[in-house]
């Protein structure tokens, strides 16, 4: 693909009826409702402008896109006149001419130039509008009154804001405006002193700025620019592809300059992201180059002894001899695998393959079990399939929307900006969350109602909203007839309306005021299109399966399932969590979500892959750790995944990892489970492979190779490699053919091959001879179980309780600039923005405790200890604390606790009774481990060939 | 921290009390058809085992959702 820009029509689309105008002469039919300056780019005329971009509203401030309109006075700017039936408009005139050129002389009398030196040369609107108009001189000179002294901000990482360049067209504040809905920039000062400011005339970097980048994309000059385009020079070639952080699944051109990255630049045909991006997609790929990549091969004989780089034959041939002794000795079912949520599913399909038809076992598991393992259940069994309702655009419909256990703005950036977006349009907000999270009251929006709930009561705050609205007739009683098996919907409606689970009866264990608890029902059942989008706050919890049925029970009964701006929303944390899921990874499931006792649907398989497969469902990640401290699970496969950081009770994963004869890790980096890994086989970025990964809206986008694999193999080969070692015969050459045999193998990816994915940009499954195009929303006109059912869930306390001894409830969760256990952000300039987990406390708490802000602090709980700083802040409740698991120095997850949730066993991450002290030190555990990771980490020298 | 036993007794026990508004014997069969979906060959044929030895300290909806096991192939 060679380098050209995205077309740029200058103002947005609009969805009116057609309308018919000529446009110099030439006859164009265009909805009602768009710009003259649209209208114009849609035949490839392109009037001059500079404050325009499709991608902000039309703005009318630079008076470079004024035209002539037949029987009108005057010289209407393109941007802001909308087209009208029969107009005549005129685009180039001797006048026109004048009007402009006298625009630019202005422009240009102010500004430096330096085009030859400068960043954006040749990739800069200023310079091509000066050519458009044809300037050829400045009648005004330039030693008059400027802004040429002004001073270069360098504070943020990523990109420079140089005010010499900025002709004050707005587009960026409008960008952070409109498109991102942070509102940090602004034109401060007026007329000739008008000047972009952050915040209040503040660096970028200290400012409230959240780095999304939006205004640097609206930018049409040099005055906001990637440091990179600075650095390296404007791209030659772009290739689209798909973001392997976070499971919105932005799309982003990657512009390159030969084998090395310029930037990436979100993609306007992305359907997830309409060319929005965050901090990390955007600007946090350096990782990819980093000195802390591992790029051959290693191995030892034991995990205290140090790193040998080895070939990738000595590699491999160790993991299947490793493994096929392991069998031999302990038994067919003595080793198992963990495919990577941050992989693509042709590679995960792959792991799941190696494991089922390899090692003859269905001990396969993924990273979704200690994420959303709960939503795959819950949603199972209430609708019929494990994924969410709608696709992302939804929300421009919805009229509620309901935020419980999630995070969006920190979690789900881009997509929390759409969700703002709705909300300053109107929508009404209800957030359930223990902390007062963003959304809750952030510039032009608050929510209606904010129910801080003590953690763990999810189940009882829903079934008190149900309660509400079954005891109240606010239930859509039409839809459950039609839709529900209504069987279900009695017994349900009986359990919920009992006075037990009124609002005002769990009002004391909830800690939600009841008043507010019945005001936020009534307004989600009649509120009109209400939606309901989750997190991990909802499914890391005992009863996390419960809590997404009872999220389905309250959909299900006010109608709100089967169309447009309505549904239940999963936000996913990984880029390939959904994907995984679908692929086969959990131990009791096949591609497709069909369980392993389905003969019918093993034999296909078999057929297809010429083994007998096993019938009984295989061991889940916990499951795996104790059966090897039980001294009958010996070796492990782990395709990117650091078990050790990101699972809960670390010093019990520690001992299971401890426990295995062969663990064999395959990363980027050597990460915190590689300190018990025997083999390391290193693993390929996003940026050097082909792919698909699967968003949170079921949408299946390709992910594409723009370099070659600096370690030599895609993932999906070195699977491959391992499969051929263990006497499997896989023939790929290309990741297009392990889609070509998911589609066999699965249908509801029935319909879904490369080429109609190149073709369509990107399909949501089911994609089948019933949905050849794909399925944006789930369940229309009915449920895929059929009937929607019902399930009675009662709230059960979690068995982790505060005492004397652990007087506080700790929750995790993650912030904007990190990405799950850092791996990736660590290793950016992300850094400046978190380089420490910190423990939010809140003041009463911090004050009985001694504790000032920036102290360190001890965080104990049952299962262990840990030190951090301590951050004094009222956005948590007195009694809860709350803090990241990003950084291995801190390792929250040695405070969790092995409590999970009862069907899924998802960790119960975000409720652990503990106890903060004020410290002094480290922890025991912290230096040992310290110690340890250092000794573990170390490599022996490569001997010189001989 | 619990052993590996006990761990898999609470699981069991865990899953019961989330069954227990359909009653009695329906929690009991459904908890013994949800381990039969989901639990691994070996952490079945563990929970069979202990229903006989005299040590396992099993609450009784957990002995009999136990006892509705299959033996795994």
């Amino acid at each position: 693909m060679t380098f050209t820009r995205e077309k740029d029509f200058g103002t947005p689309e609009a969805m009116g009826a057609a309308v018919s105008l000529t446009i110099d002469g030439q006859e164009v039919s265009v909805p009602a409702g768009t710009s003259i300056m649209r209208a114009a780019a849609m035949v490839d005329t392109a009037i001059p402008k500079l404050c325009a971009t499709d991608s902000l509203e039309s703005f009318g401030s630079c008076r470079l896109c004024l035209v002539e309109v037949e029987g009108r006075s005057g010289y209407p700017a393109s941007c802001t006149t909308p087209v009208a039936p029969g107009m005549a408009v005129r685009t180039q005139s001797d006048r026109l001419r004048k009007l402009r050129r006298g625009v630019m002389e202005l422009y240009i009398s102010d500004h430096p130039l330096d085009c030859l030196t400068c960043g954006a040369n040749g990739d800069c609107e200023l310079q091509d509008m000066a050519g458009a108009v044809g300037l050829r001189d400045v009648r005004f000179g330039y030693e008059g009154e400027n802004h040429l002294e002004g001073c270069k901000d360098e504070s943020n990482p990523y990109f420079t804001f140089d005010p010499t360049k900025c002709i004050v067209c707005s587009r960026c504040v409008r960008a952070c405006d409109e498109t991102q809905g942070t509102l940090a920039l602004t034109v401060d000062g007026r007329g000739f002193a008008s000047g972009i400011s952050a915040s209040q005339d503040e660096s970028f970097l200290s400012s409230e700025c959240v780095s999304c980048g939006a205004c640097v994309q609206a930018c049409p000059t040099s005055a906001l620019i990637e440091k990179t385009v600075i650095e390296i020079g404007t791209p030659d070639r772009a290739v689209v592809t798909t973001c392997a952080y976070c499971g919105v699944g932005c799309t982003f051109r990657a512009e390159m300059r030969g084998e090395e990255l310029v930037r990436m630049v979100p993609w306007k045909e992305g359907k997830a992201n309409h060319g929005h991006s965050c901090v990390k997609g955007r600007f946090a790929w350096g990782y990819a180059q980093h000195r802390d990549r591992i790029l051959n091969p290693m191995m030892r004989g034991s995990v205290d002894e140090p790193w040998r780089e080895v070939s990738w034959e000595a590699a491999i041939a160790r993991v299947a001899s490793e493994f096929r002794r392991l069998q031999k000795e302990h038994g067919a079912r003595a080793i198992g695998g963990i495919t990577s949520s941050r992989c693509t599913n042709e590679e995960t399909f792959l792991v799941q393959k190696l494991v089922r038809q390899g090692f003859g076992n269905n001990n396969v598991d993924t990273c979704a079990r200690v994420c959303h393992s709960p939503t795959g259940y819950g949603l199972k069994t209430t609708f019929g399939t494990s994924a969410g309702t709608q696709d992302f655009d939804s929300v421009r419909h919805a009229d509620v929307i309901l935020v419980i256990g999630a995070n969006p703005t920190d979690g789900h950036p881009v997509f929390a900006s759409r969700m703002k977006k709705r909300l300053r349009e109107g929508a009404k907000l209800i957030v359930v969350d223990p902390r007062r999270i963003d959304m809750v009251r952030s510039p032009h929006i608050e929510a209606a109602f904010h129910l801080p709930l003590r953690p763990g009561t999810n189940v009882a705050v829903l079934t008190a909203m149900a309660h509400v609205i079954v005891t109240e007739g606010l239930v859509n009683e039409t839809y459950v007839r039609e839709r529900c098996d209504t069987d279900a919907y009695a017994e349900w409606a009986e359990f919920v309306s009992e006075p037990a689970r009124s609002p005002e009866a769990v009002e004391d264990l909830t800690g939600v005021p009841a008043a507010d608890l019945r005001a936020a029902a009534r307004l989600y059942a009649t509120g009109g299109n209400a939606a309901i989008y989750y997190g991990l706050g909802v499914t890391e919890h005992s009863q996390g399966s419960s809590t997404v049925m009872a999220i389905a029970n309250l959909a299900m009964a006010t109608g709100n399932v089967g169309k447009d701006g309505v549904g239940v929303n999963p936000l996913r944390g990984q880029n390939n969590v959904q994907g995984a899921c679908d692929m086969g990874s959990f131990p009791h499931e096949l591609s497709g979500y069909r369980h392993v006792s389905d003969s019918a649907a093993r034999s296909l398989f078999e057929r297809d892959w010429g083994v007998s497969l096993d019938p009984e469902p295989g061991l889940r990640i916990p499951n795996m750790l104790d059966a090897a401290t039980d001294g009958a699970f010996k070796g492990i496969f782990i395709q990117g995944e650091d078990i050790l950081q990101s699972d809960p009770n670390t010093t019990h994963v520690a001992a299971g990892l401890a426990a295995m004869e062969c663990v064999v890790v395959q990363d980027l980096f050597l990460n915190e489970t590689a300190n018990y890994a025997h083999v390391f086989l290193p693993g390929s970025t996003f940026l050097e492979k082909d792919g698909t990964f699967t968003n949170a809206e079921r949408r299946i986008q390709r992910v594409r190779k723009v370099m070659e694999p600096k370690n030599g193999y895609a993932d999906w080969e070195v699977v491959q490699l391992v499969a051929h070692a263990m006497g499997l015969d896989w023939n790929y050459t290309h990741p297009s053919q392990i889609m070509d045999e998911i589609a066999r193998l699965t249908p509801t990816f029935a319909g879904v091959n490369y080429a109609v994915l190149d073709q369509r940009g990107s399909l949501q499954w089911p994609v089948n001879a019933a949905a050849p195009e794909g399925t944006p929303t789930m369940h229309i006109d009915h449920f895929v179980r059929g009937k929607g059912n019902f399930v009675v869930t009662d709230y059960v306390p979690t068995d982790e309780r505060t005492g004397p001894r652990f007087p506080l409830l700790l929750t995790t969760g993650r912030i904007l600039s990190q990405y799950n256990v850092g791996a990736q952000t660590r290793r950016t300039a992300n850094v400046e923005w978190h380089e420490e987990d910190r423990l939010e406390i809140h003041p009463h708490d911090a004050e009985n405790r001694g504790i000032r802000d920036g102290n360190w602090v001890s965080l104990r709980s049952r299962a262990g200890e840990t030190t951090l700083r301590a951050k004094i802040t009222d956005r948590v409740a007195p009694g809860v604390v709350y803090t990241t698991f990003h950084h291995p120095d801190t390792q929250a997850n040695v405070i969790t606790t092995d409590f999970s949730d009862w069907a899924t066993n998802c960790p119960e991450y975000k409720v652990t009774a503990v106890q903060v002290m004020p410290s002094n030190g480290p922890s025991d555990w912290q230096r040992s481990y310290r110690a340890q990771a250092e000794a573990s980490r170390r490599i022996e020298p490569a001997e010189p060939a001989e | 921290m619990m052993s590996n036993d006990q761990r898999l007794v609470h699981m069991a026990g865990q899953i019961l009390r989330n069954f227990a508004a359909q009653g009695r014997e329906e929690a009991i069969a459904a908890t013994a058809e949800h381990l039969t979906l989901f639990w691994a060959p070996r952490m079945k044929a563990r929970a069979i085992a202990m229903l006989e030895e005299p040590g396992a300290e099993l609450p009784e909806e957990v002995r009999a959702a136990f006892a509705a096991l299959r033996h795994p192939a």
